[in-house]
């Protein structure tokens, strides 16, 4: 899958997301997402992880192999 | 799927070893042999803190591989369980390692000796 679809897949579930994707072995298979949305505020990394597989439901372990994942609220101060 | 959910077996399964295990670590591979680099992560940043750790290889058995994904909802391995609570995969035990929150956490539950 290509880093074009996963974004728009993620911004379809999350609309008002910022997305960055790195295709980070160049390989189309291993993919590095920092996705930073309101959504998120108030809830846990697994929670806020959650929401941005539901986006990717049924893709990640199958034609995403591996993807690695930051999430950020978008008001943390020190960008933790 | 709340009736199979029951009378699941690996579900069974995986409620006894996160309840009788303070840290299980659901991975690919053993923590002597990883078979996947995220999964042999886990283990290095486990082994730094030096806490002892259940390691269930999810290959070692059938259907475990993907009910772990279903008992937590979360489509990939490694997986980390602490006190029966699920903590989270790869990333986020690095995020969590980096930011001293896990041995901070594994502290809080009793998990840590100074």
């Amino acid at each position: 899958m290509d880093a074009g679809t996963i974004e728009a897949l993620i911004r379809a579930g999350l609309p008002d997301a910022e997305v960055e994707i790195d295709d980070v072995r160049g390989d189309g298979q291993h993919y590095a997402a920092r996705v930073v949305s309101p959504q998120f505020r108030g809830l846990s990394r697994v929670e806020q992880h959650r929401l941005v597989f539901k986006a990717l439901e049924g893709h990640i372990g199958q034609d995403i192999h591996a993807l690695q994942l930051t999430t950020r609220s978008g008001d943390e101060l020190s960008g933790e | 799927m709340t009736q199979y959910f029951e009378k699941n077996e690996v579900f069974d399964r995986i409620r006894q070893d996160i309840g009788e295990n303070d840290i299980v670590l659901y991975m690919k591979g053993t923590a002597v042999f990883p078979q996947c680099g995220f999964s042999a992560a886990v283990v290095q940043i486990l082994q730094n803190i030096g806490v002892p750790f259940k390691d269930i290889d999810v290959l070692s058995e059938p259907g475990l591989g993907q009910g772990i994904k279903d008992f937590t909802n979360w489509p990939t391995t490694p997986q980390l369980y602490v006190k029966g609570e699920f903590i989270g995969g790869c990333d986020i035990v690095r995020e969590l390692y980096a930011s001293g929150d896990l041995e901070g956490l594994l502290y809080q539950k009793g998990l840590l000796k100074d």
